[in-house]
């Protein structure tokens, strides 16, 4: 049974046109992750899931039931935002509370729902406290928490973590996961970062301009990019895109390697010198420059590297990938 | 060391400017307080020194104790000036939500229009509304002046408190729509509150202007019943005598009522600095 479908969707703001024809299923219990650079319409989509935006055309079901025209709180959604959006004049309980005492449920599902969420989340103590007495991961957890409260058939998540710093990121991307196994609920979840996409989704939808670019497993995606945005969209560091010409080969208009597909190599066709190292301990990375062409090559290990000096790199050309002219990928 | 002296240095010469400032702005007050307690001799003779025990008098506060009906007066004043603030707030605010928050055709061109009315002052209109009075029957009622003075303040209000409201965090709103909270409630819980310190700064800006109007008391409710303080203290100016013992009195009076509004609301001001809703 699918949890939401879109059928065609569209949306503008007067002339511009923000979604074009947007077509999804997610699954029951399935993580869906929207990725794309700002403005490319993922937050809209999210939006107009939520019902926080009509829909110019297409249809909208959830749970199997059509809710084009249905209000966001009879949805059967709830909603992490970015910003988490607490209530400023209720407590931790309050702002929990609040959508279910709108449903008018007896105060005993109240405490009991409030007491499982809190329980995950690690909340107990703070029941009592005001947003303004809360961390940004604090609220960020109750933000959270308002959503389980609620038992949707459905979680949206606004970009939930980008206001987070670098440390609790990782930490409440991992709470989120857990999450999703513990619940089994179906996600949706909105980001630009290309590793939380990566690590959460069990499938990802790669948007740009309003379009879907393609849709597919994380690894599916990673091996097996249906175009050059979305070989270079997953991945970090990017993959290089060379000149089919760069590498000798004509028969190619851009030819696309990983940096971690990059070796040195006495033998290696791209000759380049070295512009920048960064090494991270674990892994070193280099960027090098074949005349103006900057190459990205991923090494494992520590290599001391100097500016300037002579590199000699090479890769299987069954770990390439190959386009054409249109950025699309040519088998 | 150095830092600490030039610091202090600056300090000084900041305060010693407000307190200049403080000084220019409250002594024409401060002329009339003291004046006020003076026989009319006294304050012709030195306008400028305090009441002692050879000059010190009542008679201007037992003046406008006796004469004319005070109370009312203010009680008129307090009714029109509070009456009018709850209506510009109330539906400049929700005005400013409309437009801040929804998009309709012409959203803009509305918001300029009612900008407008800041450019434009209402008393060009004062015959059109005298004629409207009089043909609805409120000519000497207090819902003349309060509808006067709401259409008056509303398009300063609309502006400023749209401006605020934009800054009130989408994510919040939609919060509450996805909760299922209504639109009312939305605005009237979660928006209001935190544009407090604007609802205050536009109240502050609406309300001195109002209790000291002169214009359309006299216009429209000169009658003894519905006279404001304003109004009401012109008896004592007369054409060839002035009474300025009791003017004075009356003039010092009147400051009281609008002074603890002005309290009231700037508390407000500085109470509503504060939320964690959003990061």
């Amino acid at each position: 049974m699918t949890a939401m479908t879109l059928e065609a969707i569209n949306k503008s703001f007067g002339k511009v046109q923000v979604l074009h024809d947007i077509s999804l299923e997610v699954d029951e219990g399935e993580f869906v992750v929207f990725v794309g650079p700002s403005g490319c319409g993922k937050s809209t989509l999210l939006r107009v899931i939520a019902g926080l935006e009509d829909a110019s055309s297409g249809d909208i079901h959830i749970a199997g039931e059509k809710v084009n025209l249905t209000p966001p709180s009879k949805r059967g959604i709830a909603m992490v935002f970015q910003s988490y959006a607490l209530y400023p004049h209720l407590n931790v309980r309050g702002n929990m509370t609040l959508a279910l005492k709108q449903e008018k449920q007896p105060k005993a599902v109240l405490d009991e729902r409030v007491a499982k969420a809190c329980q995950m989340l690690d909340l107990e103590d703070y029941l009592d406290r005001y947003p303004s007495e809360l961390s940004g991961g604090q609220r960020q957890r109750v933000a959270i928490g308002r959503a389980i409260v609620r038992q949707p058939k459905l979680f949206l998540f606004d970009e939930p973590l980008s206001n987070l710093d670098a440390a609790l990121r990782v930490n409440t991307r991992i709470e989120i996961a857990n999450l999703h196994k513990a619940l089994d609920t179906s996600m949706i979840y909105v980001t630009h970062d290309q590793t939380e996409a990566m690590t959460l989704a069990d499938k990802i939808v790669v948007m740009k301009d309003g379009r879907v670019e393609q849709i597919g497993s994380p690894m599916e995606l990673y091996n097996n990019p249906a175009n050059k945005f979305v070989a270079g969209f997953l991945g970090s560091p990017a993959m290089n895109f060379l000149p089919g010409a760069l590498v000798g080969d004509a028969n190619h208009h851009t030819v696309g390697v990983r940096p971690e597909n990059l070796f040195l190599s006495d033998t290696g066709v791209i000759e380049a010198t070295v512009h920048l190292v960064e090494e991270l301990g674990g892994d070193t990375n280099v960027v090098a420059m074949a005349g103006d062409q900057p190459v990205t090559v991923r090494l494992f290990g520590q290599h001391p590297f100097e500016q300037g000096q002579p590199l000699q790199l090479g890769f299987n050309a069954e770990q390439a990938f190959y386009f054409d002219g249109d950025g699309q990928r040519v088998t | 060391m150095y830092k600490a002296r030039s610091n202090l240095l600056n300090t000084a010469a900041m305060h010693g400017a407000l307190i200049l400032y403080m000084i220019i702005a409250l002594f024409p007050v401060f002329v009339i307080l003291i004046n006020s307690f003076k026989t009319r001799r006294a304050i012709f003779s030195e306008p400028l020194a305090l009441p002692n025990a050879e000059t010190f008098s009542w008679i201007g506060y037992e003046t406008v104790a006796q004469q004319g009906d005070f109370f009312l007066y203010f009680q008129n004043s307090m009714i029109v000036t509070v009456g009018s603030l709850f209506f510009i707030l109330l539906f400049g605010a929700m005005a400013a939500y409309a437009l801040s928050e929804y998009r309709f055709r012409g959203n803009l061109l509305l918001g300029l229009y009612m900008a407008l009315g800041i450019m434009i002052p209402i008393r060009i209109g004062t015959v059109a509304i005298l004629e409207m009075m009089v043909a609805t029957g409120l000519v000497n009622s207090l819902w003349a002046l309060i509808l006067v003075y709401t259409a008056q303040g509303l398009p300063l209000a609309v502006f400023i408190l749209s401006e605020f409201m934009h800054q009130v965090s989408k994510d919040l709103k939609d919060a509450g729509r996805i909760d299922g909270l209504s639109e009312y409630t939305i605005f009237f819980r979660l928006v209001l509150p935190l544009v407090r310190p604007a609802l205050a700064t536009v109240a502050v800006f609406n309300m001195i202007p109002i209790w000291n109007d002169l214009w359309f008391p006299l216009i429209l409710t000169p009658s003894e019943e519905v006279k404001t303080l304003t109004l009401g203290s012109q008896v004592f100016i007369g054409q060839y005598v002035t009474n300025w013992n009791a003017v004075l009195a009356a003039l010092s009076m009147a400051i009281l009522p609008v002074l603890i509004l002005y309290i009231i609301f700037s508390r407000q001001l500085i109470r509503g600095i504060t939320s964690g809703a959003v990061k």
